[in-house]
């Protein structure tokens, strides 16, 4: 099945729901109203929150950038003597 | 059982490492002694898959096959810049391995994680293994903050709308099965960053076994290329056309 189908087969699901409790009156209807409004801003915090942690806990690595020079440096030093030309570029 | 038939009299397993490059005089040699130097005991054939680069690379890459054996580095190259999911399909055309590498030439991928990506795939039967540098042993140097809030941004956006089974969608260093290349490629049509985001999502939806392994990323090019509004658009046009089609 498609994605895009999964994704609307649970927007149904939820509306379907959603409609359910507007005629049901469990919950007084005028809640009922706000609650695809809750669920966009709340679905929107989380997005946003994600991204927060996400940038603040991003993975950096100083060191790999050391290491790789000292690699390049010990590549061009093999290449020296061999017939491979790795003069700057 | 398949597999064990498939395997060389040995026993061992065969690995392409496909690189396309364009450019790379320099590199392509560091990235090359790297390779062998990480990769010992494995026996690997490098395919490097070059655009018609200006720089002269081609001379550089027979002078590493001088070196390291015909057979070992193979040059395939094109007559010009073809764009990358071309040459990952033109590089799989020569090779012989029963996996198939892809990475970058510019060294932002480390050959010093092959090993690891084999280890994995090897202990889990993987049908991919892709390296990822947004979990913890992993990692990214030289980006600024906006340029991480972008990523950060673009990937929460990816995994919200395509649950994609990776978390990293964009990487570009990837192990896979031979034939689960093949089949993932043929069906992928995007360009650039976005077609390897269809290959993996592609992937994900067929089922095929996704591990991941952490990896370094070292970007020595962000400061030259900027990070605009049009490659927003096009990640964003690249994401409504995957949640559409896959």
């Amino acid at each position: 099945m498609k994605h895009i189908v999964k994704i609307l087969s649970m927007v149904v699901g939820i509306s379907t729901f959603w409609i359910g409790l507007l005629q049901a009156a469990i919950v007084p209807r005028s809640h009922t109203w706000l609650l695809p409004i809750y669920f966009v801003v709340s679905l929107g915090c989380y997005g946003l929150l994600m991204v927060g942690t996400g940038l603040m806990q991003f993975p950096t690595c100083p060191q790999e950038a050391v290491l790789l020079q000292q690699d390049i440096a010990e590549a061009k030093d093999f290449f020296k003597h061999k017939g491979v030309d790795v003069g700057s570029d | 059982m398949a597999d064990v038939k498939e395997r060389k009299g040995d026993g061992k397993n065969k690995y392409s490492i496909i690189i396309p490059t364009y450019n790379e005089r320099l590199n392509i040699a560091l990235i090359v002694y790297l390779i062998f130097k990480h990769l010992r005991d494995v026996d690997f054939e490098i395919i490097v898959v070059d655009d018609g680069s200006p720089d002269g690379t081609q001379e550089i890459v027979k002078q590493l096959q001088h070196l390291y054996g015909e057979d070992r580095i193979l040059l395939r190259a094109r007559a010009k810049k073809l764009g990358l999911g071309t040459a990952y399909i033109h590089g799989l055309k020569h090779a012989t391995g029963d996996f198939v590498v892809i990475m970058d030439a510019d060294l932002s991928h480390h050959p010093k994680y092959l090993p690891s990506f084999i280890k994995k795939q090897l202990e889990t039967n993987a049908s991919i293994v892709t390296g990822t540098r947004y979990v913890k042993g992993g990692g990214v140097h030289g980006w600024n903050l906006m340029r991480k809030l972008t990523s950060r941004g673009a990937n929460v956006l990816a995994q919200t709308l395509l649950w994609p089974g990776v978390s990293d969608l964009t990487g570009s260093f990837r192990l896979y099965k031979k034939s689960v290349l093949e089949d993932v490629i043929s069906s992928c049509v995007s360009k650039g960053y976005v077609f390897q985001m269809e290959m993996i999502v592609r992937a994900t939806r067929k089922g095929y076994h996704i591990e991941e392994v952490p990896i370094t990323f070292v970007d020595r090019v962000f400061g030259t290329s900027k990070l605009g509004g049009s490659e927003i658009v096009e990640y964003l046009k690249g994401l409504v056309y995957l949640l559409l089609t896959t």
